[in-house]
């Protein structure tokens, strides 16, 4: 465990070095033991792959006394195998006709599109860390088979619900954004939904699995193939 | 009872302090550039402090005042008119249904902020008014104002006519220092990189917006080139492979992983907001304690700066 300054009211906890459900783990049961160990003091919370950042009320309380409070926290953390997050199942549309790179990533593989849709939907993945956009969830590992660079150029428009992948990494686009991840399908559920409860299907820390849907179907879920 | 919008200006967003509690989601924090001039504004006006007001970049604005209430503008030398005649910035002014109010261009800084007595009364997003474009969420819309908009308002018939005493009104200057407190990868830039950025001036590029103000100036080498995605708090000063640092601001990218240098120090931070392209920035190293006794101190001055009473 390492706690670093990251700046006048955050400090940042590092829990390891790479990606592994084991790490994320731990980040997933340091970010439930600081909440109630900092209570009012705490502003905000950032768990990311293997890190977690604390953003405290710097007018309330102090870098010493937060730092005490989650070296204790971290120390008395016990890692409890099994109390892992909820599985989240979202349906997924996989055609060229909404996942534009599915025949070259499927060539580049040296793999038939079918053999990428069955590794892509056989996988479980894990959420390791929310960011870039609201909604958007970093899911990992893909299998090493169907991994992609990021593309040269990044589109300017990605539709919403776009399914992607990049390098071991795979999301859906929760809004229409600017993009460059190699997009192989398309989900009907929103990731973001300000007027939901939740507003988003997914957390940190939770499994996420795509189930193969049929064109009709993605569509009486609500899908748009535009 | 509202405000209309005739001329929205180059950038003209409603802001209240900003979002909290919602990066998990990824929601960035929006909220005022300027926090100082924001605080003013509302302290003038015998606001409670978060009250929602219009930050306006570089100027432009016109509206139309449907209601009788009270406006205060801040930061930015913007010059102000009411119905044609100019009235001082950091000063609360009665305005009355009809009265024409324009912000015209700043010599001097780029944001400033009109408010109005009690705040205009937007419906809050995640607990915030604040307007972040890029996520579409919050103020009207999710956008920046335009022509014809209403912001609503209450009436408002009795304030004070308080006024910030013209010496203790901030002057922006075009060359400023932000101090920074060391961290995040800070290890891996090595002395000698950490000391060409200490003591360099670098410029304002034009790539400087409401997430971040990239900076041009002698490149700073880091170890490494990436790391894991991890948070980005607010001022967080990132170095990506090009060497030219970014300080990243209120509608920052909740997580990246380009490498970070340490943090601008949030009152500093408001200052850098107010420059454009060419403006000069030095940085200075602070620990986290002097960090800490500077927020404390300018928090106390601000509260007890005293306000003067226009008969």
């Amino acid at each position: 465990m390492e706690l670093h300054s990251a700046g006048e009211d955050a400090i940042m906890l590092y829990l390891g070095e790479e990606t592994s459900p084991e790490i994320s783990a731990r980040v997933q049961a340091a970010a439930a033991a600081i909440k109630p160990a900092l209570g009012a003091d705490l502003v905000d919370l950032v768990p990311s792959y293997a890190s977690l950042l604390i953003i405290y009320d710097a007018i309330h309380t102090d870098h010493l006394s937060i730092a005490h409070r989650v070296r204790a926290t971290i120390a008395a953390l016990q890692t409890q195998p099994g109390a892992e997050g909820r599985t989240v199942v979202l349906p997924v549309y996989y055609a060229a006709e909404v996942g534009e790179d599915l025949e070259s990533l499927a060539r580049h593989a040296g793999l038939s599109t079918a053999e990428v849709i069955a590794l892509h939907s056989g996988t479980e993945y894990r959420v390791y860390a929310i960011g870039f956009a609201p909604g958007f969830a970093y899911l990992g590992q893909v299998d090493e088979r169907i991994t992609a660079p990021r593309l040269t150029t990044p589109r300017q428009k990605v539709p919403r619900g776009a399914v992607a992948i990049a390098d071991r990494q795979t999301a859906v686009y929760p809004a229409v954004s600017p993009g460059g991840w190699n997009l192989i399908g398309r989900c009907p559920v929103r990731m973001f939904d300000p007027d939901a409860e939740p507003t988003m299907p997914v957390t940190v820390g939770d499994r996420v699995r795509f189930e193969p849907v049929s064109r009709e179907r993605f569509v009486a879920l609500g899908g748009d193939l535009a | 009872m509202s405000f209309k919008i005739v001329q929205p200006g180059i950038l003209s967003l409603l802001q209240d302090r900003g979002r909290r509690g919602q990066l998990h989601l990824g929601l960035t924090n929006g909220g005022p550039l300027d926090r100082e001039a924001f605080y003013y504004c509302n302290r003038l006006l015998g606001n409670a402090g978060n009250n929602t007001a219009i930050e306006v970049s570089f100027g432009g604005l016109q509206l139309v005042a449907e209601v009788d209430t009270f406006i205060c503008v801040t930061g930015a030398d913007m010059p102000l008119h009411i119905n044609g005649e100019e009235r001082p910035l950091w000063s609360v002014h009665a305005v009355a249904a009809g009265d024409s109010i324009s912000l015209d261009f700043a010599e001097n800084g780029c944001r400033s902020y009109l408010g109005v007595a009690d705040g205009f009364t937007v419906e809050p997003s995640f607990g915030s008014t604040a307007t972040v474009m890029r996520e579409n969420i919050g103020g009207l819309r999710g956008d920046k104002l335009q022509a014809g908009d209403q912001l609503p308002c209450n009436p408002v018939h009795k304030r004070k006519h308080y006024y910030l005493a013209p010496e203790h009104q901030p002057r922006y200057q075009n060359t400023i220092t932000v101090r920074v407190i060391p961290g995040y990868q800070q290890h891996h830039f090595s002395r000698l990189q950490q000391r060409r950025f200490f003591s360099h001036a670098y410029a304002v590029s034009d790539r400087c917006d409401r997430m971040g103000y990239r900076l041009e100036g002698p490149a700073i080498k880091c170890d490494i080139e990436g790391i894991l995605s991890e948070g980005i708090c607010f001022g967080a000063i990132q170095v990506p492979a090009d060497g030219q640092p970014i300080v990243l601001l209120n509608d920052r990218q909740t997580i990246g992983g380009y490498p970070k240098i340490g943090s601008a120090l949030s009152l500093d931070a408001a200052r850098l907001a107010q420059l454009r392209p060419g403006g000069s920035v030095h940085f200075v190293p602070i620990s986290p304690h002097g960090a800490h006794n500077a927020l404390h101190l300018a928090q106390s001055f601000a509260q007890h700066q005293p306000l003067l009473e226009r008969t």
